[in-house]
Parts: C-alpha cells; sequence; structure tokens
C-alpha cells in the first residue's frame, strides 16, 4: 500500500469529505490519498481479481438502479395522498419465475469468470523461490528455503514508540503509522514466489493488498499461496486474523526489487556464506 | 406495563395477573413473557451500545487514547455477543412470544412454564458474561467466534464465556421447541399451514433452524471446554487436534444463526408492508418457498466464512457457488416486497418508513454479501472493515429496524394507546441518516485494506474512521429517543387505539382489542376470509 505522507497536525477533514462525496458522485477515480476502492494491485491475478470485484459492482449497480428505481416510482406514484387506490392482484406465477430466472442467469455469468481466478490461485506449481512463513504472537519469521537466510519481522520501532497509550508521539509524524517494519521480506520482481505458511502459537493471517493475498497462519497447518509481482516497490499490508492483544501491531513489508539487487541482498544476508568466503 | 396487559371486563379473579414481583418471576402469560424479552432486548441493545461507542471513540483518531488494546478486544467481543444474543434474538423471541398466539388464534404458548425457563435464563447468563469483565485477565478478547487456540488464552473469564454460551443455547432451544409446538398444534380450526401469516411462518422456519444448530454450537464450546481443562486435544495442534476444524463447526452452526437473525426480521416487514400499502402480500406461497430453501441454504455453505483458511479447490468453487446461490431466493423475497408495494396506496407511519428502509438498506447489505461470494474478491475483503460494513447493513438496517419497525407496529395493540408518530418518524430519520454515515465508510476502509478488529490504524484511515464515529454516535443518542417514545406510550401517554389500530390492516391479532386482554382466544376464532390474506 502506498502511503500518503501529511504534514503534521493538519487536519483537512472537511476537504477530504467534500473531495469523498464528488467521488461518489462519480465524478473522479480514487487517487492514492483517500483511496475508496480495492488496489489493482502489482500482480496479473491481483488484476484479475480487482476486475471481478468490478464486474460484480457494477452488476449490483445495474440490479439497484433497476429495483430501487420502480421501488421510487412506486413509491411517487403509489400513495395514497396522490389518491392512489389499492389494486387487489396478490400473485403472478409469471413474475415469479421471471425474477428467479434472470438472477440465476447474472450469476452464471459471474460464476464462470470466478472460478477461472479461482483455479489459477490455487496453481502453485514451478516457482522460482519458496518463502516459509512462520507466525508468532505478534511478529512474523521470514526463512528462504534453500538459502540460509532467515530472519523476524516485527513493528517498526518508530511505530512502536508512538502506538502506547499516551505516548504523546502524534502518529501524523511517523512515516508509514503501524505499517512498517524492522526487516522487510525482500523479492525479485517477476519472479513466481511460493508462500508456506503456517503458525507457532494462534492463527493469523498474511495480507498484502496489493499482492490479493490473504491466507491464514494455521498451528500445525502447512498453508500454500504464491504471488509473481511485476513492478518494483514497496508494499504494505498486516495480519488480517484476530490473534491477541497486539494484532493490530503486526504488519507486512514486502520490497520487490530487480534481481541484481535481491542477489545482492541475499548474499548480504547469509552468514555461512560470508563466513565460508572468509575461511577460503 | 400493568395497564397495557390487564382488562377489567375480560379476566375473571382468578385469572388477573399476580402482583408485583410475583407476576414476572412466575410469569406464564404468553404476553408478560413477551414483554420481559423485550425490555431485556433493550437494555442488551444499550449494554451494547455502549461498547459500540467505547470502540468507536478509541477509532475517532489513530493512536490510542482510551483504552489498551487487549480492552478494545474484549469490547469488540462482548459488543457482537450481547448484540446477537442478547439484543436482536431475544427480541425476535418477544416478538414471537406476543405475536405468535395472537396471530394464530391461540390461547397461549404451548407450554408456558417451559417459556417462564427459558426467559429466566437469560438475565443470569447475561451477568454471568458480563461480569467477566471484572475478572482477572478481563472479558473475553478472542471475538464473538471463539477460535481456539486464541480463546484458550482468556483468563478466568474462559469458562463463564463458555457456561453462558450454554445456558444462552438451552434457553434457545426451549423457546424453539415451545414456538414449533405452539404453531404446529395451536392453530385455529381453518388456518391451514399456508394461511399463516408470514411472521408466523418465517418464526417456524427459523426455530427449526435454531432446534438444528444451537446443539452444534454447545458442543463445539464444550470441546474449548475439555481442551483447556481436561487434557483432551479436540483443536490443539500440539496433541494431534485441529484447529480449522473448529472453525467448520462453528460456521456450520455460524451461518444459519445469520438467517436466524433476519428471517424473523422478513416476517415483520412482510406483515406491515401490506398494512400501509393497503394491498395483500403478494406472493405469499413463494415467499414461504424463499424463507424455506434460504434455510436450507444456510446448512451448505458455512465454508465461505473461510476461503482463507485453506481448503481444496473443489471445496471452495463448491462454497462459492452455494453462496451466490442463496442470492435467488433472498431476490424473490425483496422483488416480492416490491410488488406488494407496487399499485397499492401506501402511507408512511413510523412502522412503514422502518420497513422501506430494510429494503434498501438490507439490499445494500445484500449486493456486498454477493460481492463477498466471490472467492478472489472475498481474498481480499475477508477480515476487512468491508466484511464489517456488509454484517452491520444486513444487521442493523435489517434486523435491528425490523424490530423497531414491530415495535411501533405492534405497540398500540400492547399498550392500547398511539406512540408519538411525530417523535417516531424523527427517531426514523435519524436513525435511518446516522446508520449510513456511520457503516458506510466502512466499506472504503475496508476496500483500502483496514483490517478489522484493530484498535488502531495507519493515518491513511483517518478521515472515514472520524466520519463513521460520528455517525455513531448520531445513531446512539438516536436510540434514546425510541426509548423515550416507548416509555411515553407504555404510561399511556398517546391517544387511545381502537382494536385495528391501522387502516383495516388484515389479521388475527387485529380482531382483539387494544390493549389486548390478558387472556386472549380462549375459544378459538372463526377464520373470515378478510381477516387474513391468503
Amino acid at each position: 500500500m502506498r502511503l500518503p505522507t501529511r504534514p503534521q497536525g493538519e487536519f483537512s477533514m472537511l476537504r477530504k469529505v467534500y473531495l469523498s462525496v464528488l467521488g461518489l458522485l462519480g465524478a473522479s477515480r480514487a487517487n492514492a490519498d483517500w483511496a475508496l476502492n480495492m488496489p489493482r494491485g502489482v500482480t496479473r491475478l491481483s488484476a484479475e481479481t480487482y476486475d471481478l470485484h468490478m464486474q460484480i459492482f457494477y452488476w449490483c449497480c445495474a440490479i439497484a438502479l433497476v429495483v430501487f428505481g420502480v421501488m421510487i416510482y412506486s413509491l411517487i406514484r403509489h400513495r395514497k395522498s396522490v389518491g392512489a387506490k389499492p389494486a387487489t392482484f396478490s400473485h403472478s406465477m409469471k413474475a415469479e419465475v421471471i425474477w428467479t430466472t434472470i438472477p440465476i442467469i447474472i450469476l452464471l455469468i459471474l460464476a464462470v469468470p470466478s472460478a477461472r481466478t479461482v483455479i489459477e490461485l490455487e496453481d502453485s506449481r514451478k516457482p522460482d523461490m519458496t518463502v516459509v512463513i512462520t507466525a508468532y504472537q505478534w511478529r512474523w519469521h521470514y526463512r528462504y528455503t534453500g538459502q540460509d537466510v532467515e530472519f523476524y519481522s516485527s513493528l517498526a520501532r518508530t511505530s512502536g514508540d508512538a502506538r502506547r497509550l499516551d505516548s504523546g508521539i502524534d502518529p501524523f509524524t511517523v512515516d508509514n503509522y503501524l505499517l512498517d517494519v524492522d526487516n522487510p521480506l525482500v523479492v525479485p520482481v517477476g519472479s513466481k514466489v511460493r508462500l508456506l505458511l503456517t503458525a507457532n502459537d494462534v492463527v493469523h493471517s498474511w495480507w498484502v493488498p496489493e499482492l490479493a493475498i490473504k491466507k491464514d497462519a494455521i498451528p500445525g497447518f502447512m498453508n500454500e499461496t504464491w504471488f509473481k509481482a511485476e513492478t518494483v516497490g514497496t508494499y504494505r499490508g498486516q495480519c488480517a486474523e484476530l490473534c491477541g492483544m497486539d494484532h493490530g501491531y503486526m504488519p507486512i513489508v514486502v520490497n520487490v526489487v530487480e534481481p541484481q539487487a535481491y542477489a545482492a541482498w541475499l548474499a548480504s544476508k547469509q552468514p555461512a556464506a560470508t563466513q565460508s568466503a572468509a575461511t577460503n | 406495563m400493568t395497564s397495557a396487559v390487564m382488562d377489567a371486563h375480560h379476566s375473571e379473579a382468578h385469572h388477573e395477573p399476580a402482583k408485583g414481583i410475583k407476576r414476572w418471576l412466575y410469569a406464564t402469560n404468553h404476553k408478560d413473557i413477551g414483554t420481559m424479552y423485550l425490555v431485556l432486548s433493550l437494555v442488551m441493545f444499550l449494554t451494547g451500545g455502549v461498547m459500540a461507542l467505547i470502540i468507536r471513540s478509541e477509532l475517532f483518531q489513530p493512536g490510542l487514547q482510551f483504552i489498551a488494546p487487549n480492552v478494545f478486544n474484549q469490547m469488540t467481543t462482548m459488543h457482537a455477543l450481547v448484540m446477537v444474543f442478547g439484543a436482536v434474538m431475544p427480541a425476535f423471541v418477544g416478538l414471537a412470544n406476543w405475536m405468535i398466539p395472537l396471530m394464530i388464534g391461540a390461547p397461549d404458548m404451548a407450554l408456558p412454564r417451559m417459556n417462564n425457563w427459558s426467559f429466566w435464563i437469560l438475565p443470569f447468563a447475561f451477568l454471568m458474561l458480563v461480569s467477566t469483565f471484572f475478572m482477572p485477565g478481563g472479558a473475553p478478547a478472542s471475538g464473538w467466534t471463539m477460535y481456539p487456540p486464541l480463546v484458550l488464552q482468556t483468563g478466568d473469564a474462559f469458562p463463564f464465556l463458555i457456561f453462558s454460551v450454554h445456558l444462552l443455547g438451552i434457553s434457545s432451544i426451549m423457546g424453539a421447541i415451545n414456538i414449533i409446538v405452539t404453531i404446529v398444534n395451536m392453530r385455529a380450526p381453518d388456518m391451514s399451514l399456508l394461511k399463516m401469516p408470514m411472521f408466523v411462518w418465517t418464526w417456524l422456519i427459523t426455530a427449526y433452524l435454531l432446534l438444528a444448530v444451537m446443539p452444534v454450537l454447545a458442543g463445539a464450546v464444550t470441546m474449548l471446554l475439555t481442551d483447556q481443562f481436561f487434557g483432551t486435544s479436540f483443536f490443539l495442534a500440539a496433541g494431534g487436534g485441529d484447529p480449522v476444524m473448529y472453525q467448520h463447526i462453528f460456521w456450520f452452526f455460524g451461518h444459519p444463526e445469520v438467517y436466524i437473525l433476519i428471517l424473523p426480521a422478513f416476517g415483520v416487514v412482510s406483515e406491515i408492508i401490506p398494512t400501509f400499502a393497503r394491498k395483500p402480500l403478494f406472493g405469499h406461497d413463494s415467499m414461504v418457498y424463499a424463507a424455506s430453501s434460504i434455510a436450507f441454504l444456510s446448512f451448505i455453505v458455512w465454508a465461505h466464512h473461510m476461503f482463507t483458511v485453506g481448503m481444496p479447490l473443489t471445496g471452495q468453487l463448491f462454497f462459492m457457488f452455494s453462496t451466490m446461490l442463496i442470492a435467488v431466493p433472498t431476490g424473490v423475497k425483496i422483488f416480492n416486497w416490491v410488488a406488494t408495494m407496487w399499485r397499492g396506496a401506501m402511507t408512511f407511519e413510523t412502522p412503514m418508513l422502518f420497513s422501506l428502509a430494510i429494503l434498501f438498506l438490507f439490499t445494500i447489505g445484500g449486493f456486498s454479501g454477493l460481492m463477498l461470494a466471490i472467492v478472489p474478491a472475498d481474498i481480499q475483503y475477508h477480515d476487512s472493515y468491508f466484511v464489517v460494513a456488509h454484517f452491520h447493513y444486513v444487521l442493523v438496517p435489517g434486523s435491528v429496524f425490523a424490530i423497531m419497525a414491530a415495535v411501533y407496529y405492534w405497540l398500540p395493540k400492547w399498550t392500547g394507546h398511539m406512540y408519538n408518530e411525530k417523535l417516531g418518524k424523527v427517531h426514523f430519520w435519524l436513525s435511518t441518516v446516522f446508520i449510513n454515515v456511520t457503516f458506510f465508510p466502512m466499506h472504503f476502509l475496508g476496500l483500502a485494506g483496514m483490517p478489522r478488529r484493530i484498535p488502531d490504524y495507519s493515518t491513511q484511515f483517518t478521515d472515514f474512521n472520524a466520519i463513521a464515529s460520528v455517525g455513531a454516535v448520531g445513531y446512539g443518542l438516536s436510540q434514546l429517543l425510541f426509548v423515550y417514545v416507548v416509555v411515553q406510550c407504555v404510561r399511556g401517554k398517546g391517544e387511545k387505539a381502537s382494536s385495528e389500530v391501522w387502516d383495516n390492516p388484515k389479521g388475527l391479532e387485529w380482531t382483539v382489542p387494544s390493549p389486548a386482554p390478558y387472556h386472549t382466544f380462549e375459544v378459538p376464532p372463526k377464520i373470515s376470509s378478510s381477516s387474513t390474506f391468503s
């Protein structure tokens, strides 16, 4: 999630309300400063997810237009105060069949592309690399399989200080408040990254909206998911499953970098590699 | 309430209500018990509301201002438990107690002593549940879903949580048995099943759902109890157990539960719209079939709460398709209500206003429900504020509005006096405006990436959270107006109500005087063709 930075203490609420009303009227697309909508994300499947989301949203708008339109027309025309006389009809087989059939057709139209995307989401074969994620109360542990690289990832100190009750620190002065970590997950752009998730204590859930991934980390289970980021950048998320007192304080940061930068980062993280190089 | 239920002309000496506290402690009269359920529900609604306002106050700005994170989690957990089991369910049981005998022409509920017991369990169960706030470790903080292993980290409150859930379940099961037996055995002669009013129908279906799933919940929480205290590991991976199994069992209860919360609301709307449209309910029989289909489908969709838990592909597809299918019978209900309004002669008294708001706002909740059925999109929505917006749209302007509509609709029948229509309408408009201010921005928060159940958030979520908090305070304060209107009506401040109350409404409850005498239908009524709609 790209974060807006706000000047300290500035409260431009009214302006925001005004803008969001304009946005609701369909005047403009959501901008990053006051996100109204799901991010399109940086993977092919996150874009597909976004498209499905918008498709079903537009269907809902169309249905709402018809149903609410009929209701509002009826509310205006069929009121006693304008002299309406009540009709006496009370059933129509034809109507029931019509308004049972049409929704079924709409659902079929929606079901097909949705099912296609679900099938793709589940296809984690042939990954370029695998990271094992173990969730703890309240931090993440990342282990790169086949490499001697593993580390914990916890809430950044700056947020940790500011988040205390009566800390006296204005959250608006903290960069990426509650969405920053000490050690981010680093992956190369364009690689298919398989994630294996488990937990050591209670159920957690690893969620990064821009990657369109949310998967529970469950004690005793090894869950699997994958992503292939197509754009270099820093993407932020949070634990999504209530996991106790500090559930709100276990963010996720994924740095997607160029392959060379990834290789350099990986080398710097491998104590074994550096050690053996020294002994040679 | 005394004046509401006494009727000197009708009751013989030994039939008069007992005096003082005995009348309520020993109550077997369906009207008295119904009243107690409704009063309890109102108290719990305000209690849960205070918790909601504490939550919204903390979320007004980023940073922690008022409560520590563990207290925040206690608030969200208890808010949900109190609202679901304390406010909405008892309110509908109270309405069932008051109205089902009056609507089917029965003298009382079939099992009056069990009725007494199923009510009197509740105040003690909730006293115990709320008292956990003062125990070492505080109230339960694991969310109302009580997922293990987290719930096993609850402090001293844990066994009290389990025991109160057991008690609530026992009460619900007894209430459900009573309602089924009453409806099946005590209908007036000539009232065939398909002639029953929709409120009775939806409650019959609801009662079967309760009977089917409350034991499942009891089983699940009992296994939690033995895992905690008796060395079993049903849900503990370290002992070979399965934490995901709990989620399956819980949602096998949990999904029918959400229809338990909404089907009686459908029944209420189906009673009110025909009265104020002055036109029979459109498609009575297909409404019955739609409600039955919803009830059936509710048993085969539970894992749509679990799309991120990890499931085989075929499982995900099955639960996606079955969930989407629910839109069909739900749509049928909405379309039938619209067809009932169509070419009627509508007036807009408070119960009708609330019912119309349900048609609009529940439908919005239905749309987000359909969106949530789509697995890839659900992976983004799941456990975000989008879900919070969704279920509050179906529960508040669905169930809660229906309860309030029902209270306004039948209050003159219960008390013999009209409520203050002007204040009722003010209450309606304030509620409707503030409910949207509260919950609509939550859609945006969820889509932008804000998880639910967090006490503090990153700064880009500030504005919509502030708006939601303002709406919540407005909605909360508006309910004090509701309390005032009801209390004034009960105290007999309004004008006298006729036995029909409204403009030629249909149904047996309108054939008895207002206030309804302490004993009604001691002789089964004859059903004229005009007294029901079918």
